[in-house]
């Protein structure tokens, strides 16, 4: 670097001498007048030992030279001498030493500059004065502060108080030893203090209480927290779930399916499992496995309570007779009270056979119904009386005071019982305390009542009336047998049928034209006593009662006139939205009779589908299916309706036709020999009919509890009880000599749940009470049911029966045809061989006929047939 | 398909049966006598109890298998023949 530079020095210095010359108006601003740039050689340098970076470097650039060796220089070597430019200055230089400095960083542009002034060089020798003579004159003011006077605060007794000062003199031992032992040697030992007893003083430390601090208080910090906070979070539910799903069943499509039924497999496990199925089929088939037999066990009679007294028979319960009124008199009818429990009423007949029109003039003792209570079996409680023997009596069912009974004469007799019945009420106790004291006169006092009404002789039946109905409250009969409204829902007309081979209608009411004659008083005795006391409540009847309506039957096929003994219609039910006007008018008035008047016929509406037709028992034992209703003819005349149809069912007289209370359309019909159950409906004839029994069958009736059972009563005084369900061709239970005579009423009753009676009658003028045993009156579960479907069947199969019949006889016609056609060549057979031949053929039908009812089961006896 | 056919009729045949279905271990149906939507319902409700009826008659006894199932209900009866294929439905009603 060194021998460079000064090349540069002299480059730059030539150049910069131009420089210089050339703008010397430049150069001025770059550095101030008193320095002045030039440039040394080395020869300059090594003379003036100002060697750059030798002598003279960037850390002390300053060098002092001395004037007069500059001027020396200069007249040495005069031009040469790189001071020549500066010699004037330096001539006038007023110090010993000029100031050049190395400007290495050739701030004045050259590498050595030399100053002027002497003012210049103290300026830049002398440290930069301009800054730092501010800095210094603040240090000025730190570094010499005027010392204060001090004042006390207190130190000085801190001081004191920790200086150690001496507070007492300090002591001085002068040990010396003894005057025979100086200059020997001395020996020093050691001695514990511990050995001798006041060698140590020892001051334990003790707690001063001086300096034990009781914590008087304690600064704690508490943080209340609330005992209860209640705060919420939401979450978000990120579990997706199910709300509805839609989805359709998985199907195979049609090849797969077929690919699978033609399948080995397929076919293995159906050969597996048919025998499995079948066998659990066939199972079902048989035999319900899961029928409980305990529950069913439950339907037969003899479950239930067993209370212990069950009776096999028929047990007899009371026994009424008394031997005044009814002894040795033949019982013709009898009825239960409907309403007062435990009273009977019987009417009684004298057993005469002839001349029954002569009975009211030729009469021993007068008739009677009497009124039997349970409470007291010897005496008749009430006895109502009239003027002949009563064939047949009811006891209206919308007032049980009332009865009507139909006379052997043939007069109908209507009796009101309203104020004695309290006869019948009286309790059983005050009624034996009575008969006791009122020994003499308790016979004599049993209340009669006398007839309210009668019709008269003349517009009576001709013959004894042998039934007497009262048709029910729902509908009324006009003059021309068409059924009618009844407004007053009371029972107010009578049937009644005779063998004069009438039917009769009767109204209770008062007719239109209301006249009381002044005559009628002599029948009715109002001023008697007490128990013979008559109502005047049919007054209005008078004597001039006739019936309403007359119906004469007749025949179907032939001419002449049916008998009918029995007859039989169906109870019409109104609608329902009558029944509660019915019940409102039974409890808030009940009308008397007398107060009724019949209506015109106009003012009632008509009730079409009131059955009007009747079952009719004959003397002939036929049973006649008619209608009641007049038929007008075309040209306007009125008269009376052919049967429908007539079956002879019985051998002779038949004595009950009875509907059953649980079907309205199954009549039981007893007469002769047998008894027949219809159906309503079928015309074919009777879908029941019993084998012929040895005695004749006197009276039946239907069982008011169970629908399949039902009591046929006997000539020698048995009563067979029959269950159509158990057995059709037998009575269940036959109990025989119930009474020593024949049997002529039987009718049932039911007292309580568990108690039902039976009264019977016989000819002797015994009553008899009996208990029926619990299976004869207990219904089975479905025993409605299935009667209903057993008289389905039982219709069925007569109705195929008749057609097996037909299809017999036509076979046989053809065949008879055929015959004949084959055989055309026969000897024309004599009359009397056609009569057998005929004959031959007719039996032979009737044992065809034989054998298929056999087979059928129906086998029943051959009924009668006109023709032979 | 013939024999399969045949097993059928003789089962319809029966007495009181009302249908009769085939369905496969997965419970879609392969061959009916009734109509689709009730096939399908029953194919589906009837496989699961089967499998349920199975599943329990094994837990109990691992060597025991499930052989046949009858539901009796009021209206009818349901039998069913598993097996380990197919089952076989029936349904019949009863008699009485």
């Amino acid at each position: 670097m060194p021998p460079k530079k000064p090349k540069s020095a002299k480059g730059s210095a030539g150049g910069k001498k131009k420089g210089k010359n050339e703008p010397p108006p430049e150069e001025k601003p770059d550095h101030p007048e008193d320095i002045l740039p030039m440039v040394l050689t080395s020869v300059t340098q090594e003379l003036f030992d100002c060697r750059a970076d030798e002598d003279v470097t960037a850390e002390s650039p300053y060098k002092l030279l001395q004037t007069e060796d500059i001027i020396q220089d200069i007249k040495t070597r005069a031009g040469v001498s790189d001071f020549s430019p500066v010699k004037q200055i330096v001539l006038d230089y007023p110090d010993d030493e000029i100031l050049l400095v190395y400007d290495r960083a050739f701030t004045y542009g050259q590498l050595f500059y030399l100053v002027l002034t002497p003012e210049a060089k103290d300026r830049i020798l002398n440290p930069p004065e301009p800054e730092e003579t501010q800095g210094e004159s603040e240090w000025e003011v730190c570094r010499t502060p005027e010392s204060k006077e001090w004042i006390s605060l207190g130190s000085e007794l801190e001081i004191e108080e920790e200086s150690v000062k001496e507070t007492r003199e300090k002591l001085l031992y002068k040990f010396s030893r003894v005057r025979r032992e100086l200059g020997k040697p001395v020996s020093f030992s050691d001695r514990n203090t511990a050995d001798a007893k006041d060698g140590n003083l020892g001051f334990a430390s003790y707690e001063d209480s001086r300096f034990s601090i009781k914590l008087m208080q304690r600064d704690c910090g508490t943080q209340a927290v609330s005992r209860l906070q209640s705060s919420s979070v939401q979450t978000q539910w990120k579990f997706p779930w199910n709300k509805s799903t839609q989805y359709a069943p998985r199907e195979l499509s049609e090849e797969e399916r077929k690919d699978i039924l033609q399948s080995e497999s397929l076919k293995n496990f159906c050969n597996l499992v048919t025998p499995r199925v079948l066998q659990a089929l066939q199972q079902e088939e048989i035999m319900n496995v899961f029928r409980d037999d305990w529950m069913a066990l439950g339907n037969g009679p003899e479950a239930g309570d067993w209370s212990g007294k069950d009776s096999k028979g028929l047990m007899l319960h009371q026994a009424f007779t008394d031997h005044k009124y009814t002894k040795d008199r033949k019982i013709s009818s009898i009825n239960w009270h409907p309403t007062i429990d435990g009273v009977i009423a019987v009417a009684l007949t004298v057993e005469k056979e002839q001349n029954s029109e002569e009975l009211t003039t030729s009469d021993i003792r007068p008739s009677f119904i009497v009124f039997f209570c349970f409470s007291d079996p010897s005496h008749p409680q009430l006895l109502l009386e009239s003027p002949g023997d009563i064939l047949a009596f009811k006891i209206c069912p919308s007032d049980p005071n009332i009865i009507v009974g139909g006379c052997m004469n043939g007069q109908v007799v209507l009796w009101d019982i309203s104020a004695h019945v309290t006869y019948l009420q009286r309790p059983p106790p005050s009624g034996k305390k009575d008969s006791l004291e009122l020994d003499d006169n308790a016979e004599n006092v049993i209340p009669t009542v006398r007839p309210c009404a009668m019709s008269t002789l003349e517009n009576s039946h001709k013959g004894r009336i042998t039934d007497v109905k009262w048709l029910p409250a729902t509908f009324e009969v006009t003059r021309t047998g068409e059924p009618v409204e009844n407004k007053q829902k009371m029972s107010v007309q009578v049937v009644t049928c005779s063998p004069d081979r009438t039917i009769m209608f009767w109204d209770v009411r008062a007719p239109k034209t209301v006249s009381q004659s002044a005559s009628d008083s002599s029948t009715v005795d109002q001023t008697e006593m007490t128990p013979y006391t008559v109502l005047d409540t049919f007054k209005h009847l008078g004597r001039t009662w006739r019936p309403l309506l007359r119906i004469s039957l007749l025949k179907i096929s032939t001419k002449g006139e049916y008998t009918p003994l029995k007859f039989n219609f169906e109870p019409y039910t109104c609608d329902g939205n009558t029944d509660e006007a019915d019940e409102k008018d039974d409890r808030s008035e009940i009308l008397q009779y007398s107060q009724l008047t019949v209506p015109s016929a106009d003012a009632l509406t008509a009730l079409p589908d009131v059955n009007t037709k009747l079952y009719i028992g004959t003397e002939d034992g036929e049973i006649v299916y008619t209608d009641w209703r007049l038929e007008k003819d075309d040209s306007g005349q009125v008269h009376f309706p052919k049967p429908l149809h007539c079956f002879r069912a019985h051998y002779c007289m038949v004595n009950t036709i009875q509907r059953s209370p649980f079907f309205e359309d199954i009549i039981l019909t007893a007469g002769g020999f047998n008894f027949a159950i219809w159906k309503e409906g079928v015309i074919e004839g009777p879908i029941i009919l019993s084998p012929n029994t040895e005695q004749v069958c006197t009276v039946g009736c239907w069982s008011l509890s169970r629908p399949a059972v039902f009591f046929i009563g006997k000539d020698d005084g048995s009563i067979e009880v029959w269950n159509l369900l158990e057995q059709s061709s037998e009575p269940v239970e036959a109990y025989l000599h119930v009474t020593n005579a024949k049997i002529t009423c039987i009718t049932p009753w039911i007292s309580s749940p568990k108690q039902h009676f039976l009264a019977v009658t016989d000819e002797l003028g015994m009553v008899r009470i009996l208990e029926i045993p619990k299976k004869f009156f207990v219904p089975g579960r479905t025993e409605r049911s299935n009667v209903r479907k057993y008289f389905e069947q039982d219709k069925k199969r007569l109705l195929d029966y008749l057609q097996c019949e037909e299809m017999c006889k036509k076979e046989k016609k053809e065949s008879e045809k055929l015959k004949k056609k084959t055989e055309p060549v026969k000897p024309v057979p004599t009359l009397q061989e056609i009569d057998d031949m005929e004959l031959k053929e007719y039996r032979d039908c009737l044992t065809l006929e034989e054998n298929i009812l056999k087979g059928m089961g129906l086998w029943t006896a051959p009924p009668e047939i006109d023709d032979i | 398909m013939a024999e399969v056919e045949e097993t059928l009729k003789r089962i319809q045949s029966q007495k009181g049966v009302q249908g009769i279905i085939i369905v496969n271990s997965e419970g879609i149906p392969v061959k009916t006598t009734l109509d689709n939507s009730s096939t399908v319902h029953y194919a589906g409700l009837i496989h699961q109890l089967v499998m349920k009826a199975r599943s329990t008659v094994r837990d109990i006894d691992p060597q025991n298998d499930l052989t046949f199932l009858r539901v009796r209900s009021k209206k009818n009866e349901i039998m069913i023949a598993p097996d380990k294929d197919y089952f076989l439905i029936v349904i019949q009603n009863p008699s009485d």
